[in-house]
């Protein structure tokens, strides 16, 4: 009788143990070192892009049959993806990351494998210092037209005269606050500090991102966003310390939290505070009056990406204003292109989120290059999240 | 290197005759040869398979460690110990871990035991292996999406959402150290349920006889017998489990909010976000060598309870 549940079983646990030790003893089957290994995997992959083994022909232009990504959580339209690959036979593979500084340390690293990908300006020119993005063939971008962009948002793609990146869209650094858990008005970081160590006890989350994370306690004393200086940067860090045991979570990627109802509060960007807005009314977006981050997020495409000719259809193919407005619209975040701005519907325009008002965006500040690199701020930030 | 003939052996500047011992000697140094060139052979991929994948990345890292970090981050050359000297600014990392990770593999093994035991002992006979594949099955699944559905059953929507139904209010699960220690215990339950398991049941139960024929309360027989018996198992349970947890960084990450900062979550901070390669090679090195220490604790510790058995862990 037993016989027959042994049968049906993968492994029993006498074997399990049996073959642990036998791994310890360093005696393997040819099967299980392959799968172990991932060599068996990795056969079958050679196999076929040597085209050893067949696989499905997309004729025209030779863009391969995949390609990959590195951009932001919530940031695109899925549909998009879909429809360039109903277009080009193109899958693409999106990879998301809470940081500049993991993309950086990724493509430093080498091996990103990614054909395109999305930069903070304040990150190009050291991408473009450590040699590690193309500079774009504009021949390839025939619906990129610079003349249609506010150049307010854009210079910092263009180094020496020469295009590294193109303008993906703009946003803010904000609050996103759950009006009816959280009943006190928020206008500022002052009280967005304060309150996390008060009535958002437990349920505050801040990025795990030292540019808006530090930026922002650095703006609870009004000091600037991007300060390197040692004695601003300790009253921050001293914030920071306060502030933890009170905190929910220290994570970017907070739009689950806050739907859930798990977060009352959060760090958070234009385009997730339209998107939670849009779908959860209650819940606001506002700029603190003292100042904080305005940002532009560009596409480019690394030195050694694997699949450049789609990385460029695809770049070329997200800058068609038809696919943009699309993109905008699911994504949430303002548009740089007037073509793009002319497609969307009026209350897309109207909305303050997006566009808020001339004097919140005034004191914002756009990232500074040196805050990515300097090693005080990233052992701040290390410090603040061991405690 | 036949037996048969006489021929005398080229490589010898004498190539005279030679006693009829040494020919019997050459051919057994010959087939002593072709055996350990055999064993060379066989053992050449795993070798190979360790150098590269194991020694040459232990190399790098040591070289690493006592680099420094570029400007704009990564590793350049040098030689300095500034990085070792600096491990202190991770010593709450890594007391987070010293504590969390016996505590996790220790709750694991309270957890664990008395299933093991059950299913050693006392599972009627038809339904143990039932019950044993239930608890390997869910550990075919990755460990990540595993983690995935405790955020959501520890998540608003999840068991607080229930709780709310029922007129308690905003409670939160989700990233505590609770949550954390829960996730551990659950995904490496059936690590340290299989070894005890086994263990047990080698059990020769006519011992348990003796010891009741002998006066042996229960307690006391589980104690003195059962429980003994069965150390080499709980080791082994405990330590896979212990050293898996020193490097663990996804359950924290997921479950703790990224709150509760384990040294593999500042390992990964070290090489993804400060960029500072050298700082994280050393810290790296560290902990493979208190690894190396908790491990030869353990084995001492379990040679010592078992009496004089030899226990293997690793």
């Amino acid at each position: 009788m037993s016989k027959s549940y042994r049968d049906g079983l993968p492994i029993s646990p006498e074997k399990f143990v049996d073959q642990l030790m036998r791994l310890k003893r360093g005696s393997i089957g040819r099967r299980e070192f392959l799968g172990l290994t991932g060599l068996g995997v990795a056969t079958a992959v050679m196999a076929r892009e040597l085209g050893i083994m067949p696989t499905p022909a997309y004729a025209a232009e030779n863009l391969g049959d995949r390609m990959s990504i590195a951009t932001w959580p919530n940031y695109h339209d899925p549909a998009t993806f879909e429809s360039f690959k109903a277009e080009t036979g193109v899958a693409v593979e999106v990879n998301v990351f809470g940081s500049n500084e993991e993309m950086l340390a990724k493509l430093q690293a080498g091996g990103s494998g990614w054909s395109l990908f999305v930069p903070t300006n304040y990150t190009i020119s050291t991408y473009k210092k450590l040699d590690i993005i193309e500079a774009l063939d504009m021949a390839k971008l025939g619906n990129f037209d610079g003349s249609q962009e506010d150049p307010r948002f854009t210079s910092e793609g263009t180094i020496d005269g020469t295009i590294y990146a193109v303008p993906k869209n703009w946003g803010t650094t904000g609050i996103a606050i759950n009006t009816k858990k959280l009943t006190k008005p928020m206008t500022s970081w002052k009280e967005f500090w304060d309150t996390a160590m008060a009535e958002g006890d437990g349920r505050t989350m801040v990025h795990d991102y030292q540019l808006t994370t530090i930026g922002n306690a650095l703006k609870y004393y009004g000091y600037s966003f991007n300060s390197l200086k040692q004695d601003e940067l300790a009253k921050a860090e001293e914030l920071l310390l306060k502030v933890k045991p009170h905190l929910f979570a220290v994570s970017s990627d907070y739009q689950p939290s806050m739907r859930a109802g798990d977060a009352w509060m959060t760090m958070c960007w234009t385009n997730d505070g339209a998107q939670l807005h849009r779908d959860i009314p209650e819940i606001a977006y506002v700029l603190g009056k003292e100042g904080g981050e305005i940002w532009t997020d560009f596409y480019a495409i690394p030195k050694d990406a694997p699949n450049k000719p789609a990385g460029y259809a695809l770049l070329n193919y997200l800058m068609n204003p038809k696919v943009a407005v699309k993109e905008h619209l699911a994504n949430g975040a303002p548009s740089i292109d007037a073509r793009v701005n002319a497609l969307l519907p009026k209350e897309v325009m109207d909305n303050p989120i997006l566009y808020p008002a001339a004097d919140l965006l005034k004191p914002l500040e756009f990232g500074a290059a040196a805050t990515l690199t300097d090693p005080g701020r990233a052992e701040l930030m290390a410090r603040f999240k061991s405690a | 290197m036949s037996g048969a003939g006489h021929k005398p052996d080229p490589g010898n500047a004498t190539g005279g005759q030679w006693p009829a011992g040494t020919e019997a000697a050459f051919s057994m140094r010959g087939t002593l040869l072709r055996k350990n060139l055999m064993t060379a052979l066989l053992l050449a991929p795993a070798t190979l398979w360790l150098v590269v994948f194991l020694v040459l990345p232990f190399v790098a890292i040591a070289i690493f460690s006592v680099g420094e970090r570029a400007p704009e981050g990564g590793y350049q050359a040098a030689f300095t110990l500034a990085q070792y000297a600096n491990l202190p600014a991770r010593a709450t990392a890594f007391w987070n871990t010293m504590v969390l990770a016996p505590v996790g593999a220790f709750a694991c093994l309270l957890v664990a035991y008395p299933v093991a035991y059950y299913l050693a002992l006392r599972a009627p006979e038809r339904w143990r292996l039932i019950l044993l594949a239930l608890v390997v099955i869910p550990f075919w699944t990755s460990l990540l999406m595993r983690t995935y559905a405790w955020m959501y059953v520890l998540g608003g929507r999840g068991i607080p959402a229930l709780l709310a139904y029922v007129g308690i209010e905003d409670v939160r699960l989700i990233n505590t150290p609770g949550a954390v220690l829960l996730g551990i215990v659950y995904g490496y339950l059936p690590l340290m349920i299989l070894p005890i398991y086994v263990s047990l049941e080698r059990l020769d139960r006519r011992l348990l006889e003796a010891s009741a024929d002998l006066g042996a309360t229960p307690l006391s027989t589980f104690l003195g017998v059962t429980l003994r018996l069965s150390l080499p198992g709980v080791m082994t349970g405990f330590s896979l489990v212990m050293i898996l947890l020193l490097g663990e960084y996804l359950i924290p990450t997921l479950l703790g909010g990224g709150k509760v900062f384990f040294i593999g979550n500042a390992l990964v901070d070290l090489f993804l976000q400060s960029r500072n390669w050298p700082f994280g090679s050393a810290i790296a090195i560290t902990l493979v060598l208190v690894s190396v220490v908790v491990l030869i604790a353990a084995n001492r510790i379990s040679a010592r309870l078992s009496g004089a058995r030899r226990v293997d862990l690793i």
